[in-house]
C-alpha cells in the first residue's frame, strides 16, 4: 500500500490480532459477494469479446474490426466532450449548491436538499419528455434554442447536467457536511480574508469530494444510452453503439468489445481514487468541533439565488412532466384527464408493476447499505489494507463505468449457465435486487468512504486501547455519526432501484416486471402521457420515502448528532 | 429476543424475493416471449386458452430487439417454451444457432408458402405480415405545406427536406425492414441512389423503430417512416396521423411462432403451435393486420386498400438474413458517419 510510504499518516488502527482475523474474513466475505455479482458475470460476457459468435477464441480481431468502424472516431471524440462539458457544468453548480446547504445561512435547507434529488427520483424518460414538451418541434420554449434542434448535443448536454446534479450533490454534501470549525476560527485569527479560508480551508477539505463528484459524473455521461437513445437524434456517441451492437444486431461479442472499451473511464477513477486516497488525512478528529455558519449577506444572498435557480429548473422539468401526464393527447388534445393513471389499461402488468418495484427497491436498500457500509468501513478502518483490500477497493468503482446493457446481458450470461449453482435465482426477483445493488454500487461506496474518510482512526485506536473491539466502536461511534450518511445512501439505492431500465430490461420474468419498465413500453407505443403517469406515479413513491428521510432527521440528529454541539 | 428479530426478518424477506412454491396447477404455465403490441396480449391469451384449456400462457413481452437479444443470451438453458410473435428475421437467425424445436403444427401445410418454415418438419410459423410504411401528419404538413406523399419515391421531394424521421437499420428491426424492402423493390444499385437521395431530407436516424410514427403523430416531424401497425394505437389516442403503403413496392415482415428447443413443457408448446395456426387464431391476427398467413381468411381491420398484397415486393427472407450484415456495414458507411446532426 502507498501508506508506508508516507510516515506522516495518522496513526493506523491498532486491532487485536483474532479480531483482525475476524475482520478479515468479513472483507473477504464483501469480496465474494463483489465476485460472484459482478466479477463473474461481466468476466463471463468480455470473454466474448476476444471470441466469433461460435465461442472459438480470435484474439484482438473484434477490437480490430471495431477500429473500423466508420463512426467510431466521431462517437468517441462526440463522448469525451459532451462527458467533460457536463462535468464542467455541473460540478460547479453541484458544489455552489452543496457549500450553500452546509457553509451558508440560508432559509429552507430541508426543501432545497429534497429538491436536489429529483431527477434520481424518476425515470430518466420523465425529463426526456419534459424537455421534448419544452423545447421540440411543437415545445413551449422552443424560441429559446434560436433554431437549433433539442435533438442533438445540446438536448444530451442539458438533459444529462439534470440527471447527474444528484449524484454530483449528494458526494458533494457528504464531503463539506463535515468541518471542523476550530479550523476556521484558527484561520480567522490570523487574519485570512474570507477567500482565503476559501482556498486553503474549504477547498482542500473537499478535494476528495470533488475528485469523486468529477468521475462519477464523467463516468455516466460517457456509459449512459437511455439519454442519447432518446433525445440524442442520432449524434453518435459511443454508448449508443452498445445498444447497436447488443439490441440492433445481437453482436455479443462487439457489445463486449464496447462494454470493454467503456471499462477505461473506470480505469481513470481507480487511478484518480488512489490519488485522492495519498493526498487525505483524517479530518474530523475526536476534538473537532462542528462549524456552525453565521449570516452574511455578501455570501448568502448570491447562494441563495443559485439555489431558486437550481430549484426552479428541477421543479420547473418535472411540473411539466406531470402536466403531460394529465393531458390527453400532447400536442393536440390537451384537455385534463386522469385516465393515464388507469395503467391496466395500457399494460397487462398495470399496477401490479410498481409494487414489484417497491418490493425490489426497499430489500436492495436494506441489504444493499448494510453490505456497502460495512465494506466501505473494513476497508478504512477495520481490516489493515494489502492486496485484498486494493482489489475490493478496485472492484467497487467498476459498476459505475459497466452500461446497464452490459451488466444486464452478464447477468444472463452468467446465471442462466446450466451449470451455475446460483442458477436458481435467474427469474427471480432476488437477481433484480442483486443487480440494483451491484449496479449502483459505486456511488453508494464513495458516499460512504467519504463519511468513514471524515472520522479520526482515533475513534478505533482509543477503542482499541480500552479493549473494546472494533466491531463495538463500529457499531457504538461509527454508525451513528455516518447515521445521516447511511440513510442516504439507503435512500439512493431505494431511489435508483426504482427508476432503472437499462439492465432490468433483460432480467426481468412475466411475474416481475419492474414498474420502470413499463414506462418504456408505453412510451414505445406511443402512449407516452400514460408513460408519463406512470413515472409521476413512481416519481411520487420515491419523493414519499425522501420526505419521510427528512422528516425523520430532525430525529435522527437529536439521537446521534447531539455530540457535535458545543 | 434481537435473533428472533434478524431470523423473521431473513425468512420475510426471503419470503418476497422468492417464487411462490408451485401450488397445485392442473394447467401447464407456457412461458411465452413476444413482441405483440400490448393491447394484443390479453385477447390472444384469452383466445388460446379458450382453445386449449390446458395451458396457461405467461408472456414476457418486450420490443423486437431486447427480445431477440435476451433469447439469443439464454440458449444454453432458454427459459422461454414458446416464442408467438416475433420477427421473423429473429427466428431465422436462432434457427441459424440450432434454438428451434422442428415441429410441423397441424394444419400448417395451409398456409401461404413463403409465410412458413420450408424445413420439414417447420421450424417456425408465420402469423401475419407487416409492412414498412409513412405515418404522415396531417396538421404539420397543412401548417408547413407539406403534399400527400403516395410512393417512396414521392419522399425525395425538396419539400420534405428535415421533415422525415426514420429508424436506424442497425439499431432497429423496422429501420432494416424498409431498408430490405427497397433493396428487394428497386434492385440494388438503384436502392443505394433512392437512400443517397432520401438521407438530404431526412432530420433524424432514430434508434427506437418506434420513435418515428410516434415523433410524428406529436407533430414532431411531419413523416415517420415505420410500420403499419404502429399508426392505430395512436389513431385511438386522436393523434392526427394517417398511415400509408407506398404504392411503389413495400417491404415487410412476418410475426411468426415457434417453440423453443428445450422446452420443459414441450407438449404444451405444441399444442399451443397448432392453435396459433388455426383459423380462430388467423382471424384473431385479422383484427389487427391486413394479409394473415392462412389464405381465405379475410382481416377485419380497416383503412387498408383494397390491393394492399399487391404492394409487397417479393421477398425471400433467408436470403435477406444472410445479407443483413453486409447490407448493414454498407448502409453505415455510406451514412452513419455523416450522421452528425446538421442544423
Amino acid at each position: 500500500m502507498s501508506d508506508a510510504v508516507l510516515p506522516a499518516r495518522a496513526p493506523s488502527p491498532v486491532v487485536v490480532p483474532l479480531e483482525a482475523r475476524l475482520l478479515r474474513f468479513g472483507l473477504l466475505l464483501a469480496l465474494a459477494v463483489l465476485v460472484a455479482g459482478l466479477v463473474l458475470p461481466l468476466g463471463t460476457l468480455l470473454l466474448r469479446a476476444f471470441q466469433d459468435p461460435e465461442g472459438s477464441f480470435v484474439g484482438l480481431r473484434n477490437f480490430a474490426e471495431y477500429a473500423t468502424t466508420p463512426s467510431l472516431r466521431l462517437a468517441a471524440w462526440n463522448s469525451l466532450w459532451t462527458a467533460a462539458l457536463t462535468t464542467l457544468l455541473v460540478v460547479p453548480l453541484a458544489f455552489g449548491f452543496a457549500y450553500a446547504l452546509t457553509r451558508a445561512c440560508i432559509p429552507a435547507k430541508g426543501f432545497f436538499r429534497a429538491v436536489m434529488l429529483l431527477p434520481v427520483l424518476a425515470p430518466s424518460l420523465l425529463p426526456a419528455l419534459a424537455l421534448i414538451y419544452l423545447f421540440g418541434n411543437q415545445g413551449m420554449l422552443r424560441e429559446l434554442l434560436f433554431g437549433n434542434s433539442i435533438y442533438g448535443p445540446i438536448g444530451i448536454i442539458v438533459a444529462q447536467v439534470f440527471y447527474c446534479f444528484p449524484h454530483a450533490a449528494l458526494i458533494l454534501v457528504v464531503a463539506l457536511s463535515t468541518s471542523d470549525a476550530r479550523l476556521y476560527e484558527a484561520a480567522t485569527v490570523l487574519r485570512a480574508g474570507h477567500l482565503r479560508i476559501f482556498g486553503t480551508v474549504t477547498l482542500p477539505m473537499a478535494r476528495y469530494g470533488l475528485v469523486s463528484a468529477s468521475v462519477v459524473v464523467f463516468t455516466l455521461v460517457v456509459t449512459d444510452f437511455g439519454i442519447p437513445k432518446v433525445i440524442g437524434g442520432q449524434f453518435p456517441v459511443l454508448a449508443t453503439d452498445v445498444y447497436k451492437q447488443v439490441v440492433g444486431l445481437q453482436n455479443f461479442n462487439m457489445g463486449a468489445v464496447v462494454g470493454l472499451v467503456l471499462l477505461l473511464p473506470a480505469l481513470l477513477a481507480f487511478a484518480a481514487d488512489r490519488w485522492a486516497n495519498r493526498q487525505r488525512s483524517g479530518l474530523l478528529s475526536g476534538r473537532a468541533v462542528p462549524y456552525v455558519p453565521r449570516p452574511r449577506r455578501a455570501r448568502d444572498l448570491p447562494l441563495l439565488a443559485l439555489c431558486l435557480l437550481v430549484a426552479v429548473a428541477l421543479v420547473g422539468l418535472v411540473a411539466v412532466a406531470v402536466w403531460g401526464s394529465l393531458v390527453t393527447f400532447w400536442p393536440y388534445n390537451l384537455n385534463l384527464t386522469l385516465q393515464n393513471y388507469d395503467f391496466d389499461r395500457f399494460d397487462t402488468s398495470g399496477w401490479a408493476a410498481l409494487w414489484n418495484s417497491v418490493r425490489i427497491a426497499a430489500t436492495a436498500a436494506i441489504v444493499g447499505t448494510a453490505l456497502i457500509f460495512g465494506t466501505a468501513w473494513l476497508l478504512e478502518r477495520g481490516a489493515p489494507g494489502g492486496a485484498l483490500a486494493s482489489a475490493v477497493r478496485f472492484i467497487a468503482g467498476v459498476p459505475l463505468a459497466v452500461p446497464g446493457l452490459v451488466l444486464g446481458l452478464a447477468f444472463i450470461l452468467f446465471f442462466n449457465h446450466p451449470a451455475n449453482p446460483l442458477g436458481f435465482l435467474y427469474g427471480t426477483l432476488a437477481i433484480l435486487v442483486l443487480n440494483g445493488v451491484v449496479h449502483f454500487y459505486t456511488v453508494m461506496h464513495l458516499t460512504a468512504v467519504t463519511a468513514i474518510r471524515q472520522l479520526d482512526p482515533e475513534f478505533e485506536s482509543v477503542g482499541a486501547s480500552l479493549k473494546v473491539p472494533a466491531v463495538v466502536t463500529f457499531g457504538r461511534v461509527t454508525v451513528p455519526i455516518c447515521l445521516p450518511a447511511i440513510l442516504d445512501i439507503a435512500v439512493y439505492a431505494f431511489v435508483n432501484v426504482m427508476t432503472t431500465v437499462s439492465a432490468v430490461i433483460f432480467l426481468y420474468g412475466p411475474d416481475t416486471k419492474p414498474a420502470s419498465v413499463a414506462v418504456v413500453h408505453m412510451d414505445e407505443a406511443g402512449q407516452s402521457s400514460a408513460a408519463a403517469a406512470m413515472a409521476v406515479t413512481i416519481l411520487a413513491i420515491t419523493a414519499s420515502v425522501k420526505l419521510a428521510q427528512i422528516a425523520t432527521t430532525g430525529a435522527v440528529n437529536r439521537l446521534t448528532q447531539g455530540w457535535r454541539a458545543r | 429476543m434481537y435473533r428472533r428479530t434478524l431470523t423473521a426478518t431473513a425468512v420475510a424477506l426471503a419470503c418476497t424475493l422468492l417464487p411462490p412454491a408451485a401450488e397445485a396447477q392442473q394447467r401447464t404455465r407456457l412461458t411465452v416471449y413476444t413482441a405483440l403490441e400490448n393491447e394484443q396480449l390479453a385477447p390472444f391469451k384469452r383466445a388460446a386458452e379458450a382453445a386449449v384449456p390446458s395451458i396457461e400462457i405467461a408472456w414476457v413481452r418486450d420490443s423486437t430487439g431486447i427480445m431477440t437479444a435476451r433469447l439469443i443470451a439464454e440458449r444454453e438453458n432458454p427459459r422461454a417454451d414458446m416464442v408467438w410473435g416475433l420477427s421473423v428475421f429473429s427466428l431465422l437467425q436462432m434457427e441459424a444457432q440450432n434454438m428451434l424445436e422442428p415441429y410441423t403444427p397441424q394444419g400448417a401445410e395451409a398456409l401461404r408458402p413463403n409465410f412458413r418454415s420450408d424445413r420439414s418438419p417447420m421450424t417456425w410459423t408465420g402469423m401475419d405480415a407487416f409492412v414498412s410504411a409513412i405515418c404522415f401528419n396531417t396538421v404539420v404538413a397543412q401548417q408547413r405545406n407539406l403534399p400527400r406523399p403516395s410512393t417512396w419515391a414521392d419522399l425525395l421531394n425538396p419539400v420534405y427536406r428535415g421533415h422525415v424521421v426514420m429508424p436506424n437499420p442497425a439499431s432497429s428491426g423496422t429501420g432494416f425492414l424498409s431498408v430490405a424492402g427497397w433493396l428487394g423493390a428497386q434492385g440494388n444499385d438503384a436502392a443505394w441512389t433512392y437512400m443517397t437521395g432520401l438521407h438530404q431530407n431526412i432530420q433524424v436516424y432514430t434508434h427506437s423503430g418506434s420513435a418515428p410514427c410516434n415523433n410524428a403523430a406529436r407533430g414532431e416531424y411531419g413523416l415517420g417512416i415505420s410500420f403499419d401497425m404502429r399508426a392505430v394505437t395512436l389513431r385511438n389516442q386522436g393523434a392526427p396521423i394517417e398511415i400509408i403503403v407506398p404504392t411503389d413496392g413495400v417491404g415487410f415482415d412476418l410475426e411468426a411462432t415457434a417453440i423453443l428447443r428445450g422446452s420443459r413443457n414441450m407438449e404444451a408448446a405444441k399444442r399451443l403451435a397448432d392453435f396459433a395456426v388455426s383459423r380462430p387464431a388467423m382471424e384473431l391476427y385479422g383484427r389487427y393486420y391486413a394479409l394473415v398467413a392462412l389464405p381465405g381468411v379475410q382481416p377485419s381491420v380497416q383503412n387498408y386498400p383494397a390491393e394492399f398484397e399487391q404492394r409487397l415486393v417479393e421477398q425471400n427472407f433467408r436470403d435477406v438474413a444472410l445479407r443483413r450484415d453486409a447490407i448493414l456495414r454498407e448502409w453505415a458507411s455510406r451514412f452513419d458517419s455523416k450522421s452528425a446532426p446538421r442544423n
